[in-house]
């Protein structure tokens, strides 16, 4: 018998939590110690996800299936293919990354927080492999509740409530909406096909009418528009980054954002193949202002947690661009870059954290010189900053690149507009870098800072491996995905033509 | 002339003369017993309703009628028996400490209680439109008695006397509406030949249509919809907590019980007549409830509109009128009760003596002082707001798919984005506990036996029944199959 790999990724942290609960709160170190034996456990467990899945082939893997609630046709369905096995590698290996980096962090209410995270990798692996609607949309909004706890109780005092209940609630506005067009969804295919039942990969072969696809893709696309998030629906990100503590702003960014890019690959586009192919200009040119509208802000802002936040507006910009490029390297950029940006986003935050732990303030007027106190953070800090931008030889290049040679051949205008983005990040990055680090210490406060504590470096050495290794071997990565991606792009390939006019779509009416 | 007494089983209605015997004996050991040594009496009304249980389980499976066709014997009853029993059950658990504080733990409480509850019954069994008139009376007069128990109380008053008034007069509404219906079907008031008589009866078809607008009317008043909603807000907030508790749930229940079954027996060939008028209400409840629920500080009262806001989404598993319909409202009247239920009784712990501590800002940082009770207050926030895995999501989820495959998409985007507005001031209470400081300290609750575990069953269950909710969904289909016409 085969081990059910998934259910233990999924059910290990609960697990985990209820061995925390018996565990004396006033034992912090004890607590910490524990959490980090959980999550590297867990990390342990998702290694044989890596080496025994066949990238040859696009089915899923590692499946299982049981029934919940046979009379509805709700099944606990899970599996893996290309596109969710790098995302759960990405979960479980920054999780412990993140609980070392709460080490000096997190000081009060250390077993609660570490519940919260906990619970929050249960969700998210949950969402990354279910293949049951309803299962998929538990998973989904059961994940908010811990996110808004970290925000909420570990933020930043001042305005960490505002940030908790606009995630919340911008979350939940969007998935609610999909929950109709599940059920919407679900009737359908029950009334043409005879069967009723939430599974997922029956519904891809589906023939809805354009029209219904239409307002589907749309209220299955708010939900994950929110999330990735997309210009206009962006605005919740910067306040929820800003004000969530230093682990809180590394998990949203690595992983919960890429669950609304996820949920496009997953959902929206095979289940919604025509309306995915109408909407294309749409997401397109909204993915193009979130590059160049997110970088032009990042370069404004004083608070370097909010920069960053902005510039990940950017970036996910990128990955939006390349999946609806529908082209082989378009859609292989935009997973790389998602975990890319899962690396290099996840990384500045910890830097931003560390530096905040010395001095109590994010602003980057505060700073400037730190270079000569702290060479070993600045040398990192150029490291990941450089990813960010895509120098070449690091990993976001090898994103960036693919994403904008997907683009040059389907629409060569997007592709000159989305590498001014990479020019902008550049602008941002380095102007920002040197304002920083370079230049004579002019604050006195920054003068007898200490550098990085070994704790400190090994938190970035694994981040730093992979940003390396991407940059200069991705086919390690690509490989695995690519069987998945060439049999997505089969799929939509075949719903390619279809021409609708949007006044049929409002009569109802099949094209 | 002679007198014919038609043939009955006594067992027919085994549950509600349990309950009413029980009743009796307490009035009747209150008044016989000395001063002071008055106590079991919730542990009388519980032996008294777990018999009442033991004998609805027995029932189930049975069908027919009895008592001259006067009451059905079918397990939609019995489903509600159980919700009935289950709520008074859990409402007695809560209310002997709570009322003690107030020197009111009187025997007389225990009875209207469970007179009240073989009112419910009568309502949920009803066959005939005076059976469930007369199920209705008996459950309103003893509770507009409960709201008022606190007689000292200048609050507790209002809320009986309102209660009392427009009570009565949503009864008559009521009483009118079955007179017209009389008159319509040409004689007869039995649910089940109702249909087939008002189907032949179509030159009367105003008369109709305006004895259904007066029997939403008087439902209408006692599950609390807009724009039949004034009194709940002030009754829920000047009642007795427990019975605040009590009839949030047994109450809307009960009434929902009669209004799915006149409405789906008698008048599901009209369904095109009152489906919208059904449709806007529901909008109507849904919005005016939840939106004013976010202005609310007293738990009572933001409680109170919440379960306007409920008495919103059942509306809209009436009208999807479908067999999942049925459903869900079961479903969901049950989930309901646990989560309400589990609401108030914390509302009562963190209260403590003589409802001190109503107000929302008293939950501030109770987090961290009383992290089990707060976990638990946070579930059932959760639940309200039909977040997973809490059956209050999955009884949204069936009351919107019920909307969804009866084609009403956007009656069911109206739910969920006011599922929406609810979230944030459920969400508040949240906040108030883990993310404020206390404003002072809380000082110890006093953790009774009984009201502890009152907490922890419903948490218990709300959680369960959220992760498999299987076995009732079963149970919910095998109960609606009564509806031929869904």
């Amino acid at each position: 018998m085969q081990l059910p790999i998934l259910s233990i990724l999924i059910f290990f942290p609960v697990a985990g939590i209820v061995f925390l609960l018996f565990l004396n709160n006033e034992n912090k170190r004890g607590l910490k110690i524990a959490t980090m034996a959980i999550s590297l456990a867990e990390f342990c467990f998702s290694l044989p996800l890596w080496f025994s899945f066949n990238g040859q082939t696009a089915a899923m893997q590692f499946v299982e299936r049981r029934d919940w609630l046979p009379t509805y046709g709700i099944s606990y369905y899970v599996g893996v293919d290309g596109f969710s096995l790098l995302l759960i590698l990405l979960t479980t290996f920054l999780t412990p990354i993140c609980v070392l980096a709460t080490w000096e962090d997190i000081q009060h209410r250390v077993k609660e927080f570490m519940i919260c995270l906990l619970a929050l990798m249960s969700g998210m692996i949950g969402v990354f492999v279910s293949l049951d609607l309803f299962l998929f949309y538990v998973f989904w909004e059961v994940m908010l509740i811990p996110m808004y706890l970290l925000i909420g109780v570990w933020g930043n005092p001042a305005r960490r409530v505002y940030a908790a209940i606009k995630f919340f609630l911008f979350t939940m506005f969007g998935s609610l909406l999909m929950l109709v067009a599940i059920l919407v969804l679900y009737f359908h295919y029950g009334a043409t096909t005879g069967t009723y039942t939430f599974d997922l990969l029956k519904m891809y072969g589906l023939n809805i009418p354009f029209h219904m696809q239409f307002w589907m893709f749309l209220a299955f696309g708010l939900a994950f528009a929110i999330k990735v998030p997309m210009f206009p629906f962006h605005t919740w990100l910067p306040d929820a980054h800003t004000e969530a503590p230093t682990v809180g702003s590394v998990i949203l960014a690595a992983v919960l954002l890429k669950m609304g890019t996820y949920g496009f690959l997953r959902f929206n586009m095979p289940l919604f193949p025509q309306a995915a192919h109408y909407f294309v200009p749409l997401f397109s040119i909204l993915a193009l202002i979130g590059i160049i509208y997110g970088a032009l802000v990042s370069m404004m802002q004083k608070d370097l947690k909010r920069l960053i936040a902005f510039s990940s507006v950017s970036h996910l910009g990128f990955v939006m661009l390349g999946l609806f490029t529908f082209t082989m390297p378009g859609v292989q950029g935009g997973i790389i870059q998602m975990i890319n940006h899962g690396l290099s986003t996840g990384a500045l935050f910890l830097i931003v954290g560390m530096i905040y732990e010395r001095r109590h303030t994010r602003m980057i007027a505060d700073f400037g010189g730190l270079s000569t106190p702290m060479p070993v953070y600045a040398a990192i800090f150029l490291i990941v900053s450089l990813s960010s931008i895509g120098l070449p030889g690091l990993n976001g290049f090898v994103g960036e690149f693919l994403i904008l040679l997907g683009t040059f051949k389907t629409n060569k205008l997007y592709a000159i507009l989305g590498a001014t983005g990479v020019i902008f990040a550049a602008c941002y990055m380095l102007w920002m870098f040197q304002r920083v680090m370079f230049g004579e210490v002019t604050n006195d406060k920054n003068r007898d800072l200490k550098d990085l504590s070994w704790r400190e470096i090994a938190i970035f050495a694994p981040l730093i491996l992979f940003i390396v290794w991407i940059g200069v071997y991705p086919s390690t990565f690509l490989d695995k995905t690519k069987a998945t991606t060439e049999n997505f792009l089969a799929m939509m390939e075949k719903a390619k033509e279809t021409k609708v006019s949007l006044s049929q779509v409002f009569r109802g009416e099949a094209p | 002339m002679t007198l014919n007494i038609p043939s009955f089983q006594l067992s027919s209605i085994g549950p509600a003369l349990t309950l009413t015997v029980t009743a009796i004996l307490i009035l009747l050991l209150d008044a016989l017993s000395p001063k002071g040594r008055k106590t079991y009496f919730p542990q009388l009304s519980l032996a008294g309703l777990a018999l009442a249980a033991f004998q609805a389980i027995g029932l189930w499976g049975r069908t027919g009628t009895d008592f001259a066709r006067m009451i059905y014997l079918d397990n939609f009853t019995f489903f509600f028996y159980l919700i009935f029993i289950l709520g008074t059950a859990l409402t007695v658990l809560l209310s002997r400490q709570y009322l003690e504080d107030y020197g009111k733990n009187m025997g007389e409480y225990y009875a209207l209680l469970l007179f009240a509850t073989v009112g419910m019954m009568l309502m949920a069994a009803g066959a005939h439109l005076i059976m469930i008139f007369l199920g209705l009376e008996i459950m309103s007069i003893a509770v507009y008695v409960l709201a008022g128990l606190f007689r000292e109380d200048a609050r507790s008053n209002e809320a009986a006397l309102k209660y009392l008034i427009l009570g009565s007069f949503a009864s008559a509404f009521l009483l009118f509406g079955m007179a017209m219906l009389y008159g319509a079907a040409g004689g007869t008031l039995y649910l089940g030949d109702l249909a087939g008589r008002l189907a032949g009866a179509t030159a009367l078809q105003p008369l109709i249509l305006l004895s259904i607008a007066l029997l939403v009317v008087g439902f209408g008043f006692k599950v609390a919809s807009v724009p039949f909603h004034m009194w709940t807000p002030d009754v829920y907030e000047g009642a007795p907590t427990s019975v605040t508790a009590f009839m949030a749930v047994g109450v809307k229940a009960a009434a929902f019980a009669a209004f799915a079954r006149v409405f789906f027996l008698a008048f599901l060939a009209m369904k095109m007549d009152w489906n919208m008028l059904l449709w806007v209400l529901a909008v109507a409840t849904m919005t005016v409830g939840n939106v004013t629920a976010i202005a609310q500080t007293n738990i009572k009262r933001m409680l109170a509109y919440s379960s306007i806001a409920h008495a919103g989404y059942l509306l809209v598993a009436l009208v999807a009128a479908n067999q999942l319909g049925a459903v869900s409202l079961l479903y969901y009247l049950l989930a309901y009760t646990l989560m309400n239920l589990g609401a108030f009784g914390v509302v009562i712990l963190v209260g403590r003596k003589r409802d001190s501590y109503l107000n929302i800002y008293d939950y501030s940082g109770l987090g961290f002082q009383h992290p089990a009770l707060a976990a638990a207050m946070a579930l059932f926030m959760f639940a309200l707001a039909g977040i997973p895995p809490t059956m209050g999501f999955v009884g949204k989820f069936y009351i919107f798919s019920a909307a969804v495959k009866a084609g009403y998409i956007w009656l069911a985007i109206l739910g969920v984005l006011n599922s929406l507005v609810s979230v944030f001031y459920y969400l508040r209470i949240t906040v108030l506990m883990y993310m404020k400081p206390a404003e002072a300290d809380l000082g110890p609750v006093l953790f009774t036996p009984a009201q502890t575990a009152v907490v922890a069953v419903t948490a218990f269950g709300v959680l369960w029944f959220g992760i498999f909710p299987g076995f009732l969904y079963d149970l919910a289909v095998n109960a609606t199959k009564i509806f031929p016409g869904l």
